[in-house]
């Protein structure tokens, strides 16, 4: 809003000179380090916010944007070693400015949670799990506003009822392992919202949910935001979230300003090359230019590689007191599809819809409950010896955590042999010492590399390790579950065009187990939606991301975030929490038949009954 | 958790009863009452020692003999001694309270200490105070308690003269044993404490916890300490079988009239009937804080409760 007329609902502050006017917070060359020696981790920023503004920091993991935020909070007092200099002054209640960095500690504590409140990325850990929901809520209205344990109780009520769960009173007595993460952010936002802060700070907040929570999340934020006044810094990566939400953007890089600028100025007209890196990483759903769509148009003329047919898991999950089984999770119900060799199938879904247990059954990790996986025509579960080494060897596994699926006390060169020595597809130290220096050179790493440990890696090159231990055994498979969702989004890029590399040259199939439409969108010819273990729609990709047919595909994509800021979609829709796929025994869920909408694009038909429950 | 319980309790009556076979059994490994009874007598028959056998009941079977063992257990009554033909009962009863009292004393001490010095160790980690009370716990866990046990009663009792030898003399006898035991603990408790603070001081619902403006007194003893105190319970537990293993030393130091003590002289002596009812009282005691700890789950942490 630096330039142009303020919007309707937005605050008239100006924002190009805020630090002069009445701003809430200003932050003068901020700089943090931890430990003598080190590099800064934030060197030298300078923002300003005004009363009522929701500022976006946008960066990357290593940006320093969260230790700012920990900064401004003076939270990086707990951190060992941590030296922070510059200013930071906030304008108190009574105009007064304060200067946080050197503020007393009660001062500190009288702010912290009462003037200025935080929520965390994690919402399946942000709350102590052995404390009563209520209870953490009442605690800090108790700590600043003076009111006894039952009015408290009364408030997290009203504010639990204001983030829109369901049922306060009862969720007030819960634990948080009984809610799920989408309603442990929400207790969080009304924790964090209890004393009525004039700032919040949201680092990452959606980051861990799923997209359709996302969502709601979000228009929860900015419900609130306009309901108390509040100023906003939300911290993220993701450039389509910050399109919904902020008015004006920071970009971080390696601990400094890239770019600052009005939301809508920085869409249009980025000035760095790194916020146009930023911007490129987004999905942009609906739009042409996915150089896959027709690029596999020869698929069917070859025999499938791995054909799925009515998969079925259902594990047992809670029994009586003689132990006989009540309930049963109906993971993954009737699933059936197929995959060419050299094709790229997505398997898109949110948690619970049993995409990564299709993945495993094919791996042979998990045996399914019913139905059959055919690889090269074969039946797999009918494989035996040496058949099934084979198959092993043919299917491979890429996991999403980069940093748990390498062993940490062996060198990346063994972790990469050991599918060969397993295979027995090379004898020899030497002839297996070359193939894995050759396997580190595809991936785009050194070959002296191989002597390394996992820990001297970062992300992306774990993962491309995890690709290359996953070649070593000649696969013609590779299941990628989440592959890439720990990943930075300028590294994601990299690895993904890595993946699309590795294809076109050896032509391997991809089973791509996502959530991320930005993902699916870049790599897949086709497409399979799932909801509650059950296919609701699959085709090739530009018909189901283009042209989405079932009610669930429509409402997950509307969820996604648009990289526009004028085009903040409509979601009122979005309400209500994923249903569980948890039934008693012997209700099974009525499985739908599918209609054909083009060629390849089949879509299950819906008998009219609400696919999400009722929030 | 009701379920759980009488799993739990199910599982404490085998364990009891196993115990019961396996020192019933032992016991009579390690040699004939009798030889200890007649040592210094003089001239001893074949038909002395078979009558005295006979007498003692150990002529009999095995079997028989551990089945009225059990009898009288399942009587709540443990026999009478070899010697003097006193009532193991009676025995005990003298004995289990000053060892309960030694054993929980120490326990008591330990955390008391422990807890409070590993906090403060884990907030400042790598701080001279950690590197000191690390320092000192290794200097405490490679400490024998017996040796401990005689350097106490070297300063305090034989050099300065401030605390009674050894024996039950009132609260000031009570010092040496429950700090000798107390001290020993608390070197590998502190190590613990330190580790399970740092896990829950590393997490991020204790970042929420001070953001929320919250007292660093309450942040650590009220939202962390809780969540600490799982692994802290279990250990616990488990060093409580130690505990009593250490008392039986140290209780002979310090002559202290505990089970230790009497399980010590019954060793001495073969004296079965006394060595069965001390294991099987001491046994039962350790089961029966183990059945409290996993109860005291529970009460922690709500996770456990609704399992």
């Amino acid at each position: 809003m630096g330039d142009g007329a303020p919007l309707p609902g937005e605050p008239t502050a100006g924002l190009g000179n805020a630090a002069d006017r009445e701003s809430l917070l200003s932050v003068t060359s901020l700089s943090v380090r931890f430990g003598r020696g080190t590099g800064p981790v934030v060197d030298g920023l300078d923002f300003a916010l005004a009363p009522g503004e929701t500022l976006a920091i946008v960066g990357e993991s290593g940006s320093g944007k969260s230790v700012t935020s920990h900064a401004i909070m003076r939270l990086t007092d707990y951190a060992p070693g941590a030296d922070v200099t510059g200013a930071i002054e906030f304008r108190r209640p009574d105009g007064s400015l304060q200067d946080m960095l050197r503020a007393a500690p009660d001062t500190i504590r009288a702010i912290r949670g009462n003037e200025i409140a935080m929520i965390f990325q994690e919402p399946m850990t942000s709350l102590n799990p052995v404390f009563s929901v209520g209870n953490q809520i009442a605690e800090a209205v108790m700590l600043h506003q003076g009111l006894d344990h039952a009015s408290a109780l009364r408030q997290a009520e009203a504010m639990l009822d204001q983030v829109r769960i369901p049922d306060a009173v009862h969720v007030l007595d819960r634990y948080p392992h009984q809610l799920s993460g989408g309603m442990r952010q929400r207790v969080m936002i009304a924790m964090a919202l209890s004393c009525r802060p004039r700032l919040l700070i949201a680092d990452e907040p959606t980051t861990a949910l799923d997209v359709t929570i996302q969502a709601q999340i979000l228009s929860i934020i900015r419900e609130q935001q306009r309901e108390l006044g509040m100023a906003v810094i939300f911290i993220t990566h993701d450039m389509g979230v910050v399109a919904e939400i902020a008015d004006r953007v920071l970009v971080m890089r390696a601990g400094a300003k890239v770019e600052e600028a009005p939301v809508r100025q920085l869409f249009r007209a980025p000035a760095h090359p790194y916020t146009k890196l930023l911007l490129n990483a987004v999905p942009h759903l609906g739009t042409p230019g996915n150089a896959l769509a027709g690029a596999f148009a020869d698929r069917k003329a070859a025999p499938p590689l791995c054909q799925v047919d009515g998969l079925t898991a259902r594990f047992d999950v809670r029994h009586d007191r003689l132990g006989r089984v009540t309930h049963r999770v109906h993971a993954v119900e009737e699933v059936s599809f197929e995959i060419q060799p050299g094709e790229t199938l997505a398997l898109v879904g949110e948690s619970g819809s049993g995409k990564t247990t299709i993945g495993r059954m094919i791996q042979q990790l998990t045996v399914p409950t019913g139905g059959k996986i055919r690889f090269r025509g074969k039946d797999v579960a009918e494989l035996r010896g040496p058949a099934q080494r084979a198959h092993l060897q043919k299917v491979q596994y890429v996991f999403q955590d980069p940093y748990a699926s390498l062993d940490p006390k062996r060198t990346v060169g063994d972790s990469i042999a050991e599918p060969i020595r397993t295979h027995r597809l090379l004898n020899g130290r030497r002839a297996i010492e070359t193939r894995v220096a050759e396997l580190l050179q595809r991936v785009g790493l050194e070959p002296g590399q191989a002597k390394r440990y996992p820990h001297e890696f970062s992300g992306g090159q774990r993962q491309r390790i995890c690709i290359a231990r996953a070649l070593a055994s000649e696969p013609e498979l590779i299941i990628a579950d989440e592959a890439v969702s720990a990943l930075d989004v300028s590294i994601r890029a990299q690895v993904l065009d890595l993946f699309m590399q590795l294809q076109a040259e050896r032509g391997l199939a991809y089973l791509f187990i996502t959530h991320d439409m930005a993902v699916v969108e870049r790599i897949s010819h086709r497409v399979a939606v799932l909801y509650l273990g059950q296919l609701v729609e699959i085709g090739p990709a530009a018909a189901v991301l283009g042209n989405p047919q079932h009610s669930y595909t429509r409402r997950l994509l509307s969820a996604v975030p648009v990289p526009d800021p004028d085009r903040v979609p409509d979601r009122s829709g979005l309400t209500g929490e994923i249903r569980s796929p948890v039934r008693p025994v012997g209700e099974t869920p009525p499985i739908a038949r599918f209609r054909r909408e083009g060629p390849g694009h089949l879509v299950a038909t819906e008998d009219g009954a609400a696919i999400v429950r009722a929030a | 958790m009701t379920g759980f319980l009488l799993r739990r309790i199910g599982l404490a009556v085998f364990v009891i009863l196993a115990v019961t076979v396996l020192v019933a059994y032992s016991v009579r490994l390690s040699g004939d009452p009798t030889a200890m009874l007649l040592t210094g007598s003089g001239n001893i028959t074949q038909a002395d020692i078979d009558r005295i056998r006979a007498a003692l009941g150990v002529d009999r079977p095995f079997v028989a003999q551990y089945l009225d063992f059990l009898g009288g257990v399942l009587h709540g009554d443990l026999g009478l001694t070899f010697f003097g033909k006193t009532s193991v009962n009676a025995l005990i009863a003298q004995a289990l309270p000053a060892t309960l009292l030694l054993a929980f004393l120490s326990l008591g001490l330990s955390l008391l200490i422990s807890i409070p010095l590993g906090i403060h160790a884990a907030v400042h980690r790598g701080s001279w105070s950690d590197q000191t009370v690390r320092l000192l716990s290794l200097v405490g866990l490679s400490f024998p308690n017996f040796w401990l046990a005689m350097m106490f009663v070297l300063i305090f009792a034989i050099t300065l003269h401030w605390l009674p030898t050894s024996g039950f003399f009132g609260a000031s006898s009570l010092v040496m044993p429950a700090a000798t035991l107390g001290l020993i603990l608390c070197a590998i408790n502190v190590r613990l404490v330190r580790g399970a603070m740092l896990e829950t001081l590393s997490t991020q619902y204790i970042l929420v916890a001070r953001s929320k403006g919250l007292a660093e007194r309450l942040v650590l003893y009220k939202h962390a300490l809780r969540n600490c105190l799982i692994p802290i319970l279990t250990y616990v537990g488990l060093q409580f079988g130690d505990l009593i293993g250490g008392v039986v030393i140290v209780e002979k130091v310090f002559n202290w009239p505990g089970m230790g003590s009497l399980a010590f002289d019954a060793i001495s002596a073969r004296d079965y009937p006394v060595i069965q009812g001390v294991v099987l009282v001491l046994a039962t005691l350790i089961v029966l804080v183990n059945l409290a700890v996993d109860i005291a789950y529970g009460l922690v942490d709500p996770r456990v409760r609704l399992r």
